[in-house]
């Protein structure tokens, strides 16, 4: 039977350290410090050619860019044709403009909504680091992005954020959203931001191998559990920016075995210390 | 009714929630600011005067002249807005953090080559755990 209805086939997972962004834009990749890192890519370039999908479902965070305190949106759709990266305070990043797509987005945004998920809905935006970087990290630097991206922001700037459960329960929301859009598209949902760091007062600098290891672990095999964890434990346990690891919970929720299907598979893992201030992690979730 | 907190007991962070939001707002707006590049060439030519278009209290202008961004949190300021800041000044994010850590900025790029802080001693004050 030819597939009818939209679909999501994988997830993935990584940091979006806006100096991993500068260091492509200037050409240091290569380079002794940043090499590390790009190599634990490499295979995720591959794999995102050999998968590329209709459209990415990208969930980030807004970093003070597009939401000021004048609005601080907890959950927020882009529907809008196009995006443009935005100048975060040293001028734009040079990366092909984000192509959105409207009919699905606006349909999540509907079906989401009816689910009890109260989504703010955005129609003009600028994207930051947040959303440009991970693109960069899995596609390299193209002249256009190889798909349409639906950017999903979530506040991680003002506590208190959502919760991990609440997240979670996104997730699973999103993907009823998408099986129930009437188009045979391949659907990618990415979760980014995190691992373990702190930017802020004397405590910056904060890495923890273990606490990022142990949530890539249960991540992988008990969702449900790392769902619970409440947000003192990331705070005190991985830095007050380390916060950001809910918003892989809204991906991994999108995946089959949530709604009690197979497991997904493991195609790629990665952690890396450090980027800048921060502890990169990494991982692909393929549907079997 | 006062908001639950439990993180007031983690050392040396200050979270950035609604009362730290209230208090930063200006302070937090005017670092928006400066996303526009007119803004920023505005600001570096007389530094004081821009300050003074924002209803911001002296003890927040007074601590983004001396770029004390441990002054700048406590008096409600975030670390994604100080940011612009950071960018208007040409600095590096990580030459901010180590900036609040009282740490040179060499010390604490090896620090973080090194593995990074460790969580050991710096979960909670006063616990060594």
């Amino acid at each position: 039977m030819s597939q009818t209805h939209a679909r999501i086939t994988a997830s993935v997972y990584t940091s979006h350290v806006p100096a991993i962004g500068a260091a492509l834009d200037l050409g240091k990749s290569g380079n002794e410090y940043w090499a590390p890192l790009f190599q634990g890519y490499e295979p995720s370039k591959q794999w995102m050619q050999d998968h590329t999908p209709d459209v990415i479902f990208l969930v980030y965070n807004d970093h003070a860019t597009a939401f000021s305190l004048d609005m601080i949106p907890t959950f927020a759709i882009g529907c809008a044709e196009r995006f443009q990266p935005a100048d975060e305070g040293w001028g734009a990043r040079p990366v092909p403009p984000v192509i959105g797509h409207p009919e699905l987005a606006s349909h999540i945004a509907q079906s989401v909504i009816q689910q009890d998920f109260d989504l703010t809905i955005v129609n003009k935006m600028d994207v930051d680091h947040g959303l440009t970087v991970p693109l960069s990290l899995m596609c390299g630097q193209p002249a256009a992005w190889p798909c349409p991206v639906i950017p999903f922001a979530v506040n991680v700037v003002q506590y208190p954020v959502p919760s991990g459960r609440r997240c979670f329960q996104l997730g699973q929301a999103i993907r009823r959203a998408v099986e129930s859009f009437d188009r045979p598209l391949n659907v990618h949902i990415w979760g980014t931001g995190g691992m373990s760091h702190q930017l802020q007062g004397p405590r910056a600098g904060l890495i923890n191998r273990e606490f990022d290891t142990a949530f890539l672990d249960r991540l992988i095999a008990d969702p449900a559990g790392q769902a619970d964890v409440p947000h003192i434990d990331y705070v005190r346990e991985a830095g007050s920016e380390g916060i950001e690891l809910v918003m892989w919970l809204i991906a991994r929720g999108a995946m089959a075995d949530v709604a009690g299907g197979p497991a997904p598979r493991v195609v790629h893992r990665f952690y890396h210390v450090p980027a800048s201030n921060t502890a990169v992690g990494h991982l692909i979730l393929e549907e079997q | 009714m006062s908001l639950n907190k439990p993180y007031t007991d983690i050392p040396g962070t200050t979270i950035f929630d609604a009362d730290q939001s209230r208090l930063g707002y200006h302070l937090n707006q005017f670092c928006m600011s400066l996303m526009k590049a007119e803004n920023r060439k505005r600001f570096l030519a007389d530094e004081r005067a821009y300050l003074d278009e924002w209803p911001m209290s002296e003890d927040q202008k007074q601590a983004v002249l001396a770029r004390d961004l441990n002054r700048c949190l406590e008096l409600g300021g975030n670390i994604y807005f100080l940011a612009k800041l950071g960018a208007t000044d040409g600095r590096s994010f990580q030459y901010m953090a180590a900036s609040m850590t009282g740490m040179s900025q060499e010390d604490y790029a090896a620090m973080m080559l090194a593995g990074g802080r460790s969580a050991k001693g710096n979960r909670k004050i006063g616990d060594p755990s």
